[in-house]
């Protein structure tokens, strides 16, 4: 849904928020309206969208208890219990999708963090600011594109009629080609290294900033000391990130149960034979809702994405609260 | 010894840095390529970076046959225009009024404004209440609201910029000459605030230009494809590129010339043409762009 929401940003956003909450000015007691109104009006509009694009359908999550008809309305469809999520439990599908869901968050979260901190670090060493800035507005554009667009870049390679490695890489060697959206064993690997591609810009200059904001100092003396780069990185740097790297982990425990719908349904073009292995809890929702009509399976498994989410959430910044207490979410 | 050092890292970072750059530049090279390549012989011989036979009969044909492509351009403009500046209108009034504490209720509105960052009903019950209830299926609107019109972090984005980098004396000197809070808004918060904004307003027109899921949910091609964003028209013929040719036969049956579409490569220059203006933007806001990321990443 929302391909900038971000961890860090979330962290520092609110942790701003708990530093201003004692700079409140003691209230009157007295409400003087002229006074208050006009912020009343000002708010209005954002309530509105607030309660049309978030509330309202934050109720609509009893769809799931329910025997959805659509001209009855929610509130009017018969209730039809723990049904649908019975139905849901009992296919094979609910397993997969949740196994992929977990699974790749944990993979993109380990191989994006080594990378990031890796190429943040290296950029970090480059002497030349036109060349560091360069490169950083270069590793950063994937990042700006649509799904949709990237799965256009990754169909000019994979293709199976006109794509670069079938055509220009495995036919002039001499080897069979690749009908890459028919074959499941590679798309595990594929989906990671293009969300890694995507996301990579975006993470390594959160790390870059984190990298920037360590004290010279430090890399001084341990230059006196006759410390080499390799050796100030491991025994400088790399600790210095720790609190950061924990904390983005903690709080990405608490997203594991959602998953970038755009990348699991458009780089793989939806193929069939590869659902085993692409398919999440959102395209499964996608899928259950859209293509077919199913109220029953796509509520049951939207439900189940939201509350066991919003548990882990919770959960998570708890814990969070617990190491480090200005990056905890509320 | 230190020097030599120094030019072994500064030769290891610039080889990473320079290979990781190229990754990630290299593939829209291929796609820009590939828009430009002869449509046969790119059947033939696949999408490369070293075509032999060059060709811009993909951008001829949208030019003569794409009404389909030029009409979605011009919708992704207004969309990303009018989802923006509304956007911002509402982003900045209700961080404005959040950032106002005293005021009874700002707190539980701040409470609720966090809360849709936890708990969210999900696409089937967005899905229906939109449909259902607000009847938004093709129309403008089913392209300007869902999840995209005001966002969360953007607001606590402005409000803790409100909070933290407007003096409030300057408020409350206003407000002693007798100027009223929405005189305050315009005159002070806002050319104050431009910084935040033009970040903000960045990352929300990305957000526009780039949506493709409102699109997919919510238009249908008999009754919403005169709304079709480039987003969705990329979107739909990823899965089928009859949507272009039952296009150009309506239009050869009007009288225009006919060119034989070429499959491989047009739908390869669509969406050149789609990120092109991002690209553009990119090259001059750059500096905003990456605000935008670091903004929250930066400890004050």
């Amino acid at each position: 849904m929302n391909e900038r929401v971000a961890l860090v940003f979330r962290r520092e956003i609110i942790m701003t928020a708990s530093k201003n909450r004692q700079l409140v000015p003691v209230r009157k007691k007295k409400i003087r309206w002229a006074h208050i109104l006009p912020f009343y009006i000002m708010v209005l509009p954002g309530c509105i969208y607030l309660l049309v694009n978030n509330y309202i359908p934050m109720y609509g999550i009893i769809i799931a208890f329910k025997k959805l008809n659509f001209q009855k309305g929610i509130l009017g469809s018969d209730w039809a219990g723990l049904d649908n999520f019975k139905f849901l439990f009992a296919t094979k599908d609910s397993w997969v999708i949740t196994r992929n869901t977990l699974l790749y968050n944990v993979a993109f979260f380990i191989v994006g963090t080594i990378l990031a901190i890796a190429m943040a670090i290296l950029i970090n060493e480059v002497t030349s600011k036109v060349a560091s800035k360069l490169y950083q507005s270069l590793i950063l554009l994937p990042y700006l594109m649509s799904w949709v667009v990237v799965g256009y870049l990754v169909y000019t390679f994979l293709s199976g009629e006109a794509g670069l490695i079938n055509k220009s890489i495995l036919e002039p060697l001499g080897l069979d080609k690749i009908n890459w959206y028919m074959e499941k064993k590679y798309w595990p690997f594929i989906l990671l290294l293009v969300n890694t591609w995507k996301g990579i810009g975006y993470s390594m200059i959160i790390y870059f900033s984190n990298v920037v904001g360590i004290s010279q100092d430090y890399y001084e003396a341990a230059r006196i000391d006759g410390a080499t780069k390799w050796q100030q990185i491991k025994k400088i740097t790399l600790p210095l990130l720790k609190p950061t790297v924990i904390t983005l982990f903690i709080l990405s425990i608490g997203q594991i149960f959602r998953s970038d719908f755009g990348l699991f349904y458009q780089i793989p073009k939806n193929s069939g034979p590869l659902y085993d292995v692409t398919r999440t809890l959102d395209v499964y929702v996608f899928q259950a809702l859209m293509k077919n009509s199913d109220y029953a399976m796509s509520s049951a498994a939207g439900a189940y994405q939201s509350v066991v989410g919003f548990i882990c959430i919770v959960i998570a910044n708890q814990v969070v609260k617990k190491f480090n207490k200005d990056s905890a979410l509320f | 010894m230190k020097s030599r050092e120094n030019t072994i890292t500064q030769l290891i970072a610039h080889i990473f840095c320079g290979a990781a750059a190229l990754c990630a530049l290299l593939p829209f090279v291929l796609l820009i390529i590939a828009s430009f390549t002869d449509n046969a012989w790119a059947t033939a011989n696949g999408y490369s970076f070293l075509p032999k036979e060059w060709s811009l009969e993909a951008y001829r044909y949208i030019a003569v046959q794409g009404s389909t492509i030029g009409r979605a351009y011009v919708m992704t403009v207004v969309v990303t225009v009018l989802g923006t500046v509304s956007s911002i209108l509402i982003t900045t009034l209700f961080a404005y009024g959040i950032s106002n504490k005293d005021i009874p209720g700002m707190k539980i509105l701040n409470f609720l404004l966090v809360f849709t960052m936890l708990f969210n009903g999900g696409l089937v019950s967005t899905y229906y209440t939109y449909v259902k209830y607000f009847q938004i299926r093709d129309t403008i609107w089913a392209l300007l609201l869902p999840n995209l019109l005001m966002n969360a972090f953007n607001v606590i984005l402005v409000k803790n910029y409100f909070t933290n980098s407007i003096p409030p004396s300057l408020k409350e000197a206003a407000r002693i000459d007798g100027a009223s809070e929405f005189r305050i808004f315009v005159k002070i918060i806002m050319p104050l605030s431009l910084p935040i904004v033009a970040t903000i307003g960045l990352m929300t027109a990305l957000a526009y230009w780039n949506d493709w899921q409102n699109g997919m949910y919510y238009l249908s091609e008999r009754g919403g494809g005169h709304l079709y964003t480039i987003q969705t028209v990329l979107n739909n013929i990823n899965e089928n590129l009859q949507v272009l040719k039952q296009n150009a036969s309506q239009a050869a049956s009007i009288g225009a010339t006919t060119v034989n579409m070429p499959t491989t490569t047009i739908r390869m220059a669509i969406a050149a043409i789609g990120i092109l203006p991002i690209m553009i933007a990119y090259s001059f806001f750059q500096r905003y762009f990456v605000k935008g990321i670091t903004l929250g990443g930066v400890k004050e």
